[in-house]
């Protein structure tokens, strides 16, 4: 058994499955010589023109550039420069309609030709003299990205760590009418075999594959004679079929290897160049010519010279069907590429970029656009035609019904989009059509599907925070309290700060209500107490410790919370905004979390609630420590809080419900004097809260600019000024404290988190 | 100027769906032509019956179904629907028959499956199987071939049978299928079981006039002519050879062992390939594209079943011919067979269905 590599050089070629055989209509073209055509009154250069990103723009308008010179700066591995074609002045950067399938407007350069067509400085290079990255660099800087397929930057191609076992030079041009490559071997072997004498110097392959469909003898025999005695380089002849010159399908033909699924062919040893990119990188590297120009194929029945030319990038595709003799039909299509493969295009002012091989106008006659389309019958010919071993009539049904775990079972993403399936399909279905929708759609998907979990990510990491905060927080309130403890037995206080405590208790629970549940109402106001004296504490000992830095925590506390109230109902806001378009302008960005969605809004905002409460619930462990405060401080505290309580449920609800409008109508509750008394706070803000439900029912777009305003005003209850108050309001006070909090309680829980 | 724009691939073959209708109902004209030759013009009014009964049922469902009438018609299915159980029925079988026959095969077995490309069942197979099972005397009432026949039938013969019954000179079906000692004459598919189930040896039967040379008087030449129609269409690329080389190897495989084990018992493989429906059901019928097997591998397995089963029912089931049996049980196993088929996509390992 012979290894690959002896089967290789005794000439064997493989097959692929499928194919199919389209008329070639290249003899109208491959037997004329390439025409120069003159320089264009305007050239148009995107300036990206591969995959990856544009470089930086060096030149400004107005600027005088000359032929060869670098207009953009490629300032990342990924991008490769583009040139000036010619000499001339920059008219304008701005955006003009792309040469892509989709004719998005893309950043291009307008350079005026001042027709003297003059070069900048050239630095020609002896590859045998310098190192491998003074090559790959120069590559780069000539803007030399792959010329036959999508564009890739070939510097990063060409520059691999693993051993490479194949340089493949894919010369097939295996799509009907275009001869472009076959002209420039025809025209340029030498150059194209001095290109690839210096891939191989970049990548020291085992052998040299140049793989030529048989119906360009001429070429294959320039070739030949190009490479004269040169050990392992093999041209070999495939059988002329559509698509041998896809990427996989050639590895296929030359070397009996399928490049595995998700990967690519460096994988498997390959490395695989066009004989353009071969050609321009001999150019750049020998002449210090970048990539300005091209050979493109004009053709079609519709064009008085169908002829290759020697297009300078940037020349609109109007110039060049005009210099051939444009003669326009009604229904005139422009095709970019082959018409296999090729897109057609709206506007001609595109320009030619370092991809365009091709340029048709054919006729109706010619090339017909597609009927109608009709029922699939199974037949199973565009099976037999799909050269990855697709069932394209499956793909078919599963892209109708959208069934995308099906489409990847049946391995929608190994499809090349080469068309042969809708080329045989007697039934006229555009099934490349259904597959770039059904591709589109599953890239969609995941899309939004990595969205989400970004969102999760953030959501987790907020709420871990938040979580770590109010440990924090927790620890530095016990902190506080061990040291105020301490400060007030070392002056003696201790005992006569917890009589006086003891004696408002007592006072109080004289004075319990007997409408009610006395148990309850002492429990519960006694928690209150607790709350306020905690607070109240929490004060003072922050004023009488230290007064700057340690008042943070107490004051800071809510705030704090305040702003993530605030933060939730921004990012609500926003998502209400999103919902509602027309309010989208009003809407600032939101600084949190901007697109989390409501419900995780609404999940963060119970949080914050169920934070808050727990921080009360906490305090009562203060409850025990002395206060110097005046016996009358609880009562008035245990008031003050209940107010603040209510108000600040009434304020956490209402942003939860990201209503900020409402947050205006809890405003009297909130700057509601401390002499009114608390059970008019607490009914207010039950009155404040039905408001704001009412309201978020018929909320028109949210101003997320009000509902900060609003919560800054709704903050601390703290700054609130202590006043004297009969008893008997602390008694109710807490009594409608506890209703509103069951209340509060109540519609939290029945809230769908 | 603003241009047309279109989706890739800008040019298609010049092979619609339409066109392959028509190639296939052209290769069967020669099959056609002997059968009327051999079995009575009988065969072109029962066509003629056939292809107008389809083409009325189908416009009829598709315009309730609001579907563009003129463009689907024009897809010529149900003309070769008509064809291909025309051509399956005896020539002097009366006219509701086929009408029947051929209503069913279109408005439910095709149309109310989705239309074309949506029937699981072959429509005509499906069809003669209905007409088969519920009118067994008239399905299988062929008149011996011409040169055994006692009257000769002229056209005018052929439409008085097919309408009333009789032929122009008064001649009852049955009447016409008797040979000179007024005993009824049987296709030889069915003398041979007849005769092997009353103990005769294959050898001892195959003396009868009804077989003539090799396969039987006139089917070995009908045979023989849709052979040729179905060469033609494997040369013009509207069939591929699996399904038909698939049906013919395996009923030829499978007879030859059973015919080797016993000779006296079993017909010869060949004397299998050219009578009946064979040639029919293997370059036409099995292959029609929307009832069959896509995948490669699943072609072949679809067409040696249907062989397979073809020889089973033949030799051991209780109709003389097998053929739409055959073809509508394989139509059930076709969604199975192509899951289990796919091919092994470029790049992967696996064999498709995981
Ligand atoms: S070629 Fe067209 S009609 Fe035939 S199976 Fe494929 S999609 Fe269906
Ligand atoms: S377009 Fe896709 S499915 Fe169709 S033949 Fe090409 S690879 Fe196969």
């Amino acid at each position: 058994m012979p290894t690959l590599f002896q089967q290789i050089q005794a000439g064997k070629v493989w097959d692929f499955h499928g194919g199919i055989h389209p008329p070639s209509r290249k003899e109208r073209t491959n037997q004329k010589p390439v025409a120069l055509l003159d320089i264009p009154d305007r050239l148009y250069i995107p300036l990206r023109q591969h995959i990856g990103v544009a470089g930086k723009v060096l030149v400004k308008v107005g600027d005088r550039v000359l032929k060869g010179q670098a207009l953009t700066q490629a300032e990342n591995a990924m991008a490769v420069p583009v040139h000036a074609p010619t000499s001339g002045m920059v008219l304008a950067i701005d955006l003009h309609t792309s040469t892509h399938p989709s004719s998005l407007a893309e950043p291009t350069l307008v350079l005026a030709p001042d027709g003297m067509d003059e070069w900048r400085p050239r630095k020609p290079l002896d590859p045998e003299q310098v190192d491998v990255y003074t090559l790959l660099e120069r590559i780069q800087e000539s803007g030399i990205s792959g010329m036959g397929g999508a564009g890739f930057p070939t510097h990063i191609k060409v520059n691999v760590k693993q051993p490479v076992d194949y340089l493949i030079i894919n010369a097939v041009e295996c799509e009907p009418y275009i001869t472009a490559d076959d002209m420039l071997m025809q025209e340029r072997a030498s150059d194209i075999i001095a290109g690839i004498e210096i891939l191989v110097k970049l990548l020291s392959p085992k052998a040299v594959l140049i793989g030529i469909e048989d119906d360009k003898p001429i070429a294959a025999a320039s070739l030949k004679a190009a490479i004269g005695q040169k050990d392992n380089y093999f041209v070999r002849e495939v059988p002329t079929k559509y698509p041998s010159g896809g990427e996989k399908q050639l590895i296929q033909l030359l070397t009996n290897k399928e490049v595995p699924a998700g990967r690519r062919p460096l994988d498997i040893g390959i490395v695989m160049q066009n004989v353009g990119t071969a050609f321009a990188i001999a150019q750049a590297v020998l002449d210090d010519i970048p990539l300005i120009h091209r050979v493109v194929t004009v053709a079609g029945e519709t064009l008085a010279q169908q002829q290759n030319v020697l297009a300078l990038i940037g020349t609109p595709i109007s110039d060049l069907l005009n210099a051939c003799g444009f003669q326009a039909e009604p229904q005139q299509r422009i095709i970019i590429g082959g018409p296999m493969m090729g897109f057609a295009i709206a506007d001609w002012s595109v320009p030619v970029v370092k991809t365009t091989n091709c340029v048709l106008a054919p006729t109706e006659n010619e090339l017909g656009a597609a009927s109608d389309e009709m029922d699939c019958i199974r037949c199973g010919a565009c099976a037999d035609a799909c050269p990855a071993s697709l069932l394209p009539q499956q793909l078919l049904w599963y892209s109708k019904a959208k069934d995308q775990d099906k489409l990847a079972e049946y391995n929608l993403s190994d499809c090349i989009e080469c068309g042969a399936c809708a080329y045989v399909c007697p039934s006229e279905i555009p099934l490349v059509h259904y597959y770039r929708v059904a591709k589109a759609d599953i890239r969609e998907t995941q899309r939004e599907a990595l969205k989400a979990e970004q969102a999760k990510a953030r959501f987790d990491a907020r709420t871990e925070r938040l979580e770590r905060e109010k440990q924090e927080r927790l620890e530095r309130n016990q902190q506080l309290a061990a040291q105020r403890v301490a400060q007030q037995q070392a002056s003696g206080q201790a005992t006569q700060s917890a009589a006086a405590v003891q004696q408002a208790l007592e006072r109080t629970q004289q004075q319990s209500g007997q409408s009610l549940d006395k148990e309850q109402i002492i429990a519960e106001r006694e928690r209150k107490k607790a709350e306020a004296l905690a607070y109240q504490q929490q004060k003072q000992q922050a004023q009488i410790a230290t007064p700057a830095e340690d008042q943070a925590p107490g004051t800071a506390e809510d705030p704090r919370k305040a702003a993530i109230a605030a933060a939730l109902a921004r990012a609500k806001a926003k998502k209400q905004a999103e919902a509602q378009p027309e309010a989208v302008e009003q809407t600032a960005p939101a600084e949190i979390a901007p697109d989390m969605d409501a419900k995780k809004a609404a999940v963060a905002a119970a949080i914050a609630r169920a934070k808050a409460k727990k921080q009360a619930e906490a305090q009562p462990e203060a409850v025990e420590q002395p206060t110097p405060a005046d016996t009358a401080v609880p009562e008035v505290d245990a008031k003050k809080a209940a107010v603040a309580a209510a108000i600040a449920r009434a304020k956490a609800k209402k942003l939860a419900e990201a209503q900020p409008e409402a947050v205006e109508q809890s405003v009297p509750a909130e700057i509601a004097p401390p002499e009114v008394d608390a059970k008019k706070a607490a009914v207010a803000a039950a009155i404040a809260r039905a408001k704001a439900k009412k309201l978020a029912e018929q909320a028109e777009a949210p101003l997320q600019t009000e509902a900060k305003a609003t919560t800054e005003r709704a903050l601390p209850p703290e700054r609130q000024e202590p006043a004297t108050t009969p008893e008997q309001d602390a008694k109710k006070a807490a009594i409608a404290a506890a209703i509103a909090r069951a209340k509060a309680k109540k519609q939290q829980n029945s809230e769908p988190l | 100027m603003s241009f047309k724009i279109a989706s890739s691939p800008h040019q298609h073959i010049q092979k619609t769906t339409a066109q392959l209708m028509k190639l296939v109902a052209l290769a069967a004209v020669p099959g056609i032509a002997v059968q009327a030759y051999f079995f009575g013009y009988g065969v072109l009014i029962q066509l003629l019956l056939a292809i107008i009964t389809a083409l009325l049922c189908e416009a009829a469902v598709l315009a309730l179904r609001g579907k563009k009438v003129k463009a689907k018609l024009l897809d010529h299915s149900a003309l070769v629907t008509a064809l291909l159980l025309a051509v399956a029925i005896p020539s002097y079988a009366p006219w509701w028959l086929v009408v029947i026959g051929t209503a069913f095969a279109i408005i439910v077995v095709k149309q109310l499956y989705g239309g074309l490309g949506n029937n699981l069942f072959n429509p005509a197979m499906a069809a003669y199987v209905l007409l088969l099972v519920s009118f067994p005397l008239p399905m299988t009432s062929w008149l011996p071939a011409a040169p055994l026949q006692q009257q000769s039938l002229s056209p005018a013969d052929a439409v008085c049978t097919i309408f009333t019954n009789f032929s122009c000179s008064g001649y009852s079906i049955s009447q016409l299928r008797q040979d000179a000692d007024g005993i009824s004459m049987a296709t030889p598919l069915d003398t041979l079981k007849t005769d092997l189930s009353q103990g005769y040896t294959t050898e001892e039967s195959m003396k009868k006039p009804v077989f003539g040379w090799l396969s039987g008087e006139g089917w070995f030449w009908v045979n023989l002519a849709y052979l040729l129609g179905g060469l033609f269409l494997l040369q013009q690329k509207v069939i591929q050879w699996r399904i038909p080389v698939a049906v013919l190897g395996s009923l030829f495989g499978f007879s030859l062992i059973a015919w080797l084990l016993s000779p006296d018992t079993n017909a010869s493989p060949l004397f299998q390939l050219f009578s009946g429906a064979t040639m029919l059901a293997a370059f036409f019928i099995a292959t029609d594209p929307v009832s069959a097997s896509t995948t490669e591998k699943g072609r072949l397995i679809f067409g040696a079943l249907i062989g397979g089963l073809a020889f089973v029912i033949r030799s051991y089931g209780g109709y003389p011919d097998a053929f739409a049996f055959a073809v509508m049980l394989a139509n059930m196993t076709v969604p199975l067979i192509d899951y289990y088929t796919q091919p092994r996509t470029y790049g992967h390992k696996s064999k498709g269905a995981r």
